[in-house]
């Protein structure tokens, strides 16, 4: 009965999104400045770029030197404001255009903005009412250029931008890996008619074709032959048609196939051939669905002729005729898999219809250079891709499409592939995609919805002076709820769904509700008292053999990541038995071999020579990188090794964060000399990787850190913990020597890898030869 | 014979050489069918002899005569059968050469309606042959292939003769109810290079469903007749003139039947402007894919057949024009007297070898 339950649920979801108050959609008006508009046949798209404050944890290093008292906190937790960049855009029906130029008139307050930058067909139309509602000079930029612009910047930015459409596959968007180098492409646009553009650069761009048979031909012919007036309706009969009733087919000439020539029976010969030698009514639906092929099929045919002359293997469609719906994207790739057999893939967008307004936008903020800056989708103001189902009538879809947001926020370094990657064109950082697994989405989902309480009440817990905290987090409840059961039944609304997806989602929720750092009393409480117990750590080692002390270390890196909140069965755990020790967490550890089991490799190679840089992706603050970590890296430092610890730039979870980090050496390195020379000498390093996520990207880290590795000579690559080698890396391929380790705390995921909760993957990989040339 | 998805063609050789001897010793059915085809040039509702396009004092397998070419709407190949089978075809003890789809599709009732063997030849081959022999045998008089001088400027624009001596490589359109594109390399070597169905057929089914009318003849009548700018959007109606950014003049379609996503103007053309427009779409469209695989096949030649372009003047200027303006000059279409008869020609010239 759950389903049912979900149901209808979601169509209250639906009737809200109609009666969404005004200042929920036009965010952040306040700040906004530099706004651009584009107003296509039926759409209108208005971008503005705007500031967010945002609350953030920071921590501060106490002076120790002065006096150390035992009850003292090892460093000040304290939240301050910042101020990011953000940039909004907001997609709503031309009816309601009037409406919302008075909603941002009466909240623009202390905006320096004189001119809109305009463009699309309807800017010449309502450039009076614009400039008179809202007192802003129109300055009309060209379509096509708004178009390119807003496809490089989507392109570029925008993880799971594109994707192929494939309509009787399990999961219908099949999302592509953002590409390092996004150039060169054809941009396919249909529009009323069709331009064919090839792209080259971000600054070179050329129209090579076009054809006027495009959108506009099915309205104004659908319009003619089926007396149906509206686009979506045309498009909702053609669904239900049956073309082969209008046109001619290979077969209705030959009898069969046409075999010599390899063309099948069931080709369309002559379209409306039907209609011309007979006499009998054909249907609305069989018309529409026939003209809607006959449209398809010429568009792919011109579009891999221009793709073929010009070399080109990747072809983005755009335009009104796309935008989203299933049925004309389904015909498209369809042709185009007919005319190239395969070679070419039609490839969608999934903020098509913003690019005009994200280029417009552009064009007005050169001068802040947005193109030097890397950007990221704030998935908890985004509305995410619709899928327009054609069996919805008309009404509900137009309702349910009225207003659509895109959120963009510039992040505060740019964001590069790590040089290390054996091929970033091939690379995926998810382990597994759950738009396409049907069985680990449910479980994931479910997982997610079932945690959410212990995160609301961890939420209230770290603001306890606050009393409207427990308000906020209530919000975030709903929201991030609301956003699960959008995902349950539309997976493919931000991309792939992933495991990391649904972590950053709940991460961007609860910044957007002033949560920024949940874990920080936590954190600062666990690394507290697993600094007391380093050097009994260390000392213990330290007294055994050579191989022993090899075994141990490894031992203590893997126990130390069994502490972790983010992991639901631990932060039970953890909650009911605070006493649950670093000891008894090694008792819990699967006895060798484990699950994945590459020990001995590693000991063989820690038998040669020193690494001679090991990158180390640290997970948890407190027992797992004070008393794992540490010890580990401490044996690798001793042997020559130089050390690089990447954190993460902002919190996530229980997740040490770069400025924790740098306190947390700081201390050990007061405690114990071989840290204290190594960092002094800087052959212990820290760095930030960029990310704000309990998962790793490892195309999206900080340039910083890229230059560090490159520098440095690294040869090591050292991955730990569940979020960032098992459910993103587990499959990633370096070309250095890696290592993946984990400890496997959810008993489901365990399950399904083939072992049981605490089971433990040690994953050591050495590249081939082949694939250290690469 | 060539049985196509809307018409059937057939050539027909008439010997007119006949000894006094032969007469005598010819069965009474061939007598009958000769003076049936020759002395009618209508037969049934659809049937039609091209008077005009007869070739006279012609030498085939050692004989002279003269070619007739009649056409007839592939609808009523059961009364052709029936006719045959009336006419006694069957005693001939000649074979009957076929090609198009029909001779697949219809063998089985040529057997049994009117007890004649067919002997099924490819279309694209036939097709080939068939040019390239008419071409050849068409030396006097009016000449077979021919291109329109000036296509960009309506006041000189004029139909001049062409000499398809070397013809090879040459890009071949076929346009029926569909479309073929073949690029011929020589008299053996040709492929086909890719096809629409938006072609003869889309133009009159969408005039039929458009107009109500039922009929080619009809159909390009109102074309004639008609304004295609009132149904399409033009560039300027969109730029307010030319796109000058990408080259596009004002005067060129941005969407064909554009204007009629607009209620008003829906309420306001007429049948003839429709069928303009149908006829400008569909003859642009295949120009715009022609042009490109003549770039694709690196192929400055281009000659159109087909019955689409049977008294269409109206296509064949267009099709000359968008050609010429497109690729600035490098292009040229040709065209050949015997539009749609080219397939049943070549199969004509299987006879002797019935394999």
């Amino acid at each position: 009965m759950a389903l049912s339950g979900g149901t209808d649920r979601g169509s209250h979801r639906m009737d809200k999104s109609i009666i969404l108050p005004p200042d929920e959609i036009f965010r952040n008006l306040e700040n906004a400045k530099r706004f651009a508009i584009d107003i296509g046949g039926s759409l209108t798209k208005l971008a503005y770029y705007s500031t967010v404050q945002h609350k953030v944890a920071k921590v501060r290093s106490f002076d120790h030197s002065a006096k150390e008292t035992d009850g003292d906190p090892l460093y000040e937790i304290s939240v301050q404001e910042e101020i990011t960049a953000r940039l909004h855009f907001i997609k709503f029906e031309n009816a309601y255009i009037e409406t919302c130029l008075d909603f941002i008139k009466d909240h623009l307050v202390n905006t320096e903005t004189k001119v809109i930058k305009a463009t699309g067909g309807g800017a010449y139309k309502f450039k009076d009412l614009i400039e008179k509602k809202l007192k802003l000079k129109v300055d009309k930029e060209d379509e096509m250029t708004c178009l390119i612009k807003g496809c490089n910047f989507v392109l570029k930015n925008i993880p799971h931008e594109a994707f192929v459409y494939a309509k009787h596959a399990d999961s219908e968007f099949r999302f592509q890996n953002t590409h390092p180098d996004i150039f060169p492409y054809l941009l396919i646009n249909i529009g009323s008619g069709v331009s064919i553009v090839k792209v080259e650069s971000e600054d070179k761009f050329e129209r090579i074709g076009g054809s006027s048979i495009g959108g506009g031909t099915f309205w104004g012919l659908g319009a003619l032959l089926t007396k149906t007036k509206r686009f979506d309706e045309l498009l909702q009969l053609a669904s239900k048609g049956q073309h082969t009733n209008v046109d001619m087919l290979v077969k209705d000439i030959y009898g069969g196939a046409y075999g010599s020539l390899g063309l099948t029976g069931d080709l369309i010969a002559s379209s409306f051939g039907k209609s011309a030698t007979t006499d009998k009514e054909f249907s609305k639906e069989d018309m529409a669905k026939s003209l809607l092929h006959m449209i398809s099929n010429d568009i792919g045919q011109l579009a891999c002729l221009y793709a073929k002359l010009h070399n080109l293997t990747r072809v983005y469609f755009g335009g009104f005729f796309i935008r989203g719906h299933p049925v004309t994207m389904h015909t498209i790739t369809y042709s185009i898999n007919f005319f190239t057999k395969g070679e070419v893939q039609a490839l969608f967008l999934r903020h098509e219809g913003y690019l005009g307004a994200i280029g417009a936008f552009l064009k007005g903020a050169e001068e802040d250079n947005p193109n030097q800056y890397s950007w990221g989708e704030n998935y908890a103001g985004s509305s995410g891709l619709m899928s327009v189902s054609p069996e919805l009538n008309p009404v509900q879809r137009a309702r349910s499409g009225t207003f659509d947001m895109l959120e963009m926020d510039r992040l505060e370094r740019q964001l590069v592939n790590l040089p290390l990657l054996h091929d970033p064109t091939s690379y995926i950082p998810d382990t597994v995609d759950l738009t396409e697994d049907a069985l680990a989405r449910d479980y994931w989902l479910y997982c997610f919805e079932d945690a959410l309480d212990g995160v609301v009440k961890r939420a209230v817990a770290s603001q306890k002076d606050q009393p409207e905290a427990a308000e906020r987090a209530e919000k975030f409840r709903q929201k991030y709820r609301h956003k699960l059961q959008t995902l349950r039944h539309q997976p493919f609304a931000y991309g792939s769904l992933t495991v990391r997806s649904l972590l950053d989602t709940r991460e961007h929720c609860l910044n957007e509700f002033n949560f920024p750092d949940p874990y920080s009393k936590i954190k600062q409480k666990e690394n507290d008292m697993a600094l007391k117990y380093y050097l009994k750590v260390v000392k213990s080692v330290e007294e055994l053999s050579w191989e022993q002390r090899q075994f141990a270390l490894v031992k203590g890196l893997l126990a130390g990541n069994v502490f972790d909140w983010g992991a639901k069965a631990v932060s039970d755990v953890l909650e009911t038995d605070p006493e649950f020790g670093f000891e008894q967490a090694k008792q819990q550890l699967q006895e060798r071999p484990w699950l994945v089991d590459a020990y001995s490799q590693w000991i063989e190679r820690m038998k040669g020579p020193p690494h001679k840089c090991a990158l180390f992706f640290v997970d948890n603050s407190g027992i797992d990188i004070i008393l794992g970590v540490f010890p580990f890296i401490r044996e690798l430092l001793l042997r020559g090794t130089e050390v690089v610890l990447a954190s993460n730039s902002g919190p996530a979870l229980n997740d040490v964060t770069n400025s924790e980090l740098q306190i947390l050496t700081e201390r050990i390195a007061a405690m114990d000399p071989v840290i204290q020379s190594a960092f002094k000498e800087d052959r212990l390093a820290l760095v930030q990787n960029g990310s704000s996520s309990p998962c790793l990207d490892l195309s999206r880290l900080d340039k910083v850190l890229a230059t560090v590795v490159r520098e440095r000579g690294t040869d090591l690559v050292i991955i730990e913990g569940m979020g960032r080698a098992i459910h993103t890396n587990y499959y990633a391929m370096l070309s250095c020597e890696s290592l993946k380790l984990a400890v496997i705390k959810n008993s489901w995921l365990a399950e399904r890898l083939g072992g049981k909760i605490f089971s433990v993957v040690f994953k050591y990989e050495v590249p081939s030869k082949s694939q250290e040339q690469h | 014979m060539d049985i196509g998805g809307t018409l059937v063609k057939l050539v027909y050789f008439e010997p007119k050489d006949i000894t006094a001897e032969e007469e005598q010793e010819e069965v009474e059915s061939l007598k009958s069918i000769r003076r049936f085809l020759t002395s009618h040039t209508a037969y049934g509702k659809t049937g039609i002899r091209d008077v005009h396009l007869e070739l006279l004092d012609l030498t085939l397998w050692g004989r002279k005569g003269s070619l007739h070419f009649i056409r007839f709407s592939t609808h009523e190949l059961p009364a052709f059968l029936q006719m045959g089978r009336n006419k006694h075809f069957s005693s001939l003890h000649t074979a009957l050469c076929a090609t198009g789809g029909g001779a697949f599709k219809y063998e089985e009732d040529f057997r049994t309606m009117a007890n004649l063997k067919l002997f099924k030849l490819d279309e694209l081959e036939c097709l080939i042959k068939g040019v390239l022999y008419i071409d050849s045998v068409v030396s006097s008089g009016l000449s077979e292939c021919y291109y329109f001088e000036h296509p960009t400027d309506p006041e000189l624009c004029e139909q001049k003769a062409y000499n398809l001596e070397n013809p090879y490589p040459l890009l071949l359109v076929n346009i029926g109810s569909g479309v073929s594109i073949l690029a011929v390399y020589s008299k053996d070597n040709y492929k086909r290079v890719t096809g629409t169905s938006l072609g003869g057929g889309t133009f009159l089914g969408l005039c039929c469903l458009l107009t109500g009318c039922s009929t080619f003849e009809e159909a390009l009548a109102m074309a004639t007749e008609g304004e295609s700018t009132r149904v399409d959007k033009l560039v300027r109606e969109i730029y307010g003139g030319d796109y000058e950014r990408f080259g596009l003049p004002g005067w060129a379609v941005a969407s064909s039947f554009g204007n009629m996503m607009c209620k008003e103007k829906r309420e306001s053309v007429s049948k003839e402007d429709l069928a303009r427009a149908t006829l400008v779409t569909i003859t642009n469209n295949i120009g715009s894919i022609t042009r490109m695989c003549a770039l694709n096949e690196n192929i400055k030649r281009v000659v159109f057949v087909g019955n689409f372009l049977r008294v269409n003047t109206l296509s064949m200027k267009l099709l000359a024009y968008a050609l010429d303006y497109w690729s600035k000059g490098q292009l040229k279409a040709l065209f050949l007297r015997h539009e749609g008869y080219f397939g049943a020609v070549g199969a004509l010239l299987e006879l002797p070898n019935p394999s």
